[in-house]
């Protein structure tokens, strides 16, 4: 059906879209591998030469490193298991019968529009305030004591903060795979006898399976990159220092840009493990 | 009898879903009612919810200190021109996949969806250096292109499904009528995609507009969207919580409007088409 003419003119249709991400990937990517060989500091003497693998040595040998990991996995973790664990409740919530269910779906929605440095002050100020937060007038409502939420509880603070932002994602896609469900296979099931939490288990969440590892997925990439809410928050202190905020920290902040640049090798080569499996569902649903 | 326990139930899940729904919004709710308050009724113990007297003085005040026209101003042109120029690389590039696919057309869609996986902060010095050669460090041109590229991979996959939606023969028989590619793209095709682009139109903006990280890393005062004004209220300025809920409502209010509208493409925009 297509001609040779039609063919050459969509790859010509093509090549400005494809150019243009070639070089927005390539180039920075080049650089950033260049940089992470390099002595490099730019406020103190600039390029000074070549150090081989110091950089990623020195990135995973200094104190902050660990820490930063493990920061990072109790965020991302954190938030997986409550977004997923309330969505997939939520979903099968509103997929119920109800009055309104427009309205409530607008409701549960819409932290995901609210810009991000937004709900972190929003949260950060109005509600984990020690003194004038809602949170600290509801503890003193019932006699105990304010937490200074942000850096008693600076962690489960954060992780609060970045689930809200996120659990409206994770249930707008559970309930749009749970609308898929076959009706007619959770009637049988209760006809064949199958209890509430049977058809659940046996029905229902394998049937949610591959939705929620697109979740998981998406979610883990972006998760990783969170900058907004520590920056407006903790800037990092308090344990709060994610692998992503380390690396701005020595980048931007201390200006090393050598030793930062290793760390954002790293951070690629962690994306790019989860991008993979991500990619792979993606790649089967275009077979279809 | 089998009625009156589906109704009961009816009840029960509409009041459980709007108790959720209404504790999930409460932040947004929140932030609304105090951007009404006085200063001092805002930090007021017992907090008040509703029974306070109105006032819209810290709409007035946010307007009138910080140049809040020029940051949302900045925010418009950024998060608009972002996703315009992003629309016009991507609609022929959309097209040519779905009409004229060849074997690699699916290895093309899926880097393009790899390039968006990239941790910004893995190539924050090479952008901010080449930014500073190129004069564009606190531009606003500057940002649109990258927010662009950033968006780029999902506005070419969004097209490209609703373009693969619309039948073929309808092309065809264009053809056949003798209309030239020009013609065909202009008068059949671009009347039946105009929903697509409409919606993806809606979402990219909406994500340019929110976007936290090349914003608050690539501005200072000049080209500084709505996301650094907000962010610049983090201390000290943050305590004064009236005028921070107005800042705060008058830069998300109009963004999750146009959210409840494109929440129905939101799904297969924001997977890749990966749930449906």
């Amino acid at each position: 059906m297509a001609t040779q003419s039609s063919r050459s003119a969509a790859r010509l249709m093509m090549a400005p879209a494809v150019i243009l991400l070639l070089g927005w990937m390539l180039v920075p990517l080049v650089m950033t591998l260049l940089f992470s060989f390099k002595k490099y500091l730019p406020l103190r003497g600039g390029d000074l030469g070549w150090v081989g693998f110091e950089n990623y040595v020195r990135f995973v040998t200094s104190s902050a490193f660990w820490p930063s990991v493990s920061a990072t996995l109790i965020i991302v973790g954190g938030v997986l298991i409550i977004t997923v664990g309330l969505g997939v409740l939520l979903a099968i919530l509103l997929n119920q019968p109800m009055w309104g269910q427009g309205i409530v779906r607008i409701l549960v929605i819409s932290p995901f529009f609210v810009m991000p440095t937004v709900s972190a002050l929003v949260w950060k100020n109005m509600f984990m305030d020690p003194v004038n937060g809602l949170f600290a007038h509801i503890w003193k409502f019932f006699g105990a004591a304010p937490i200074e939420w942000l850096s008693q509880a600076s962690m489960q603070s954060i992780i609060l903060i970045v689930s809200w932002q996120w659990l409206p994602f994770a249930t707008l896609i559970l309930l749009t795979a749970i609308q898929s469900l076959d009706r007619e296979q959770l009637e049988a099931a209760e006809m064949d006898g199958a209890a509430p939490l049977q058809r659940f288990g046996y029905v229902t969440l394998p049937h949610l399976g591959r939705a929620i590892t697109v979740v998981v997925l998406i979610q883990t990439i972006f998760l990783l990159g969170i900058f907004a809410e520590i920056f407006v928050t903790t800037q990092g202190s308090f344990g709060t220092r994610t692998l992503t905020y380390l690396i701005y920290q020595r980048v931007l902040e201390s200006q090393n840009v050598g030793l930062g640049s290793a760390g954002g090798v790293y951070a690629i080569i962690l994306a790019n493990i989860i991008a993979i499996f991500l990619m792979r569902m993606v790649g089967k649903n275009l077979d279809q | 009898m089998a009625r009156a326990v589906t109704s009961r139930r009816k009840i029960i899940n509409t009041a459980a879903a709007w108790t959720v729904g209404l504790l999930i919004f409460f932040p947004i709710l929140w932030t609304i009612l105090t951007s009404f308050k006085t200063e001092a009724t805002a930090i007021a113990d017992p907090p008040v919810f509703i029974g306070f007297d109105w006032t819209l003085e810290n709409y007035a005040t946010v307007l009138e200190r910080s140049d809040y026209a020029r940051f949302l101003w900045n925010s418009i042109i950024i998060a608009g021109g972002s996703t315009i120029l992003g629309i016009l690389v991507a609609v022929p590039a959309a097209w040519s996949m779905a009409f004229v696919p060849s074997k690699r057309t699916k290895d093309i869609l899926l880097w393009m969806l790899s390039t968006k996986m990239l941790p910004a902060v893995g190539v924050l010095y090479p952008i901010y250096l080449i930014f500073i050669k190129l004069g564009l460090l606190d531009s606003r041109t500057g940002l649109v292109i990258v927010l662009m590229l950033m968006n780029l991979p999902i506005i070419v996959w969004m097209l490209y499904t609703y373009f693969r939606e619309i039948p073929g023969e309808i092309l065809e028989a264009a053809r056949m009528d003798g209309a030239s590619l020009k013609e065909e793209i202009l008068y059949v095709l671009t009347p039946m995609a105009v929903p697509g682009i409409a919606s993806t139109l809606l979402l990219n903006f909406i994500l340019a507009w929110n976007e936290a990280f090349w914003t608050l890393n690539l501005t200072a005062a000049k080209a500084a969207p709505l996301t650094a004004f907000i962010a610049s209220y983090s201390s000290p300025e943050g305590l004064f919580y009236a005028k921070l809920s107005a800042a705060s409502t008058m830069a998300i209010v109009p963004i999750l409007i146009l959210g409840w509208f494109s929440q129905k493409q939101l799904v297969s925009g924001l997977t890749f088409g990966a749930v449906k």
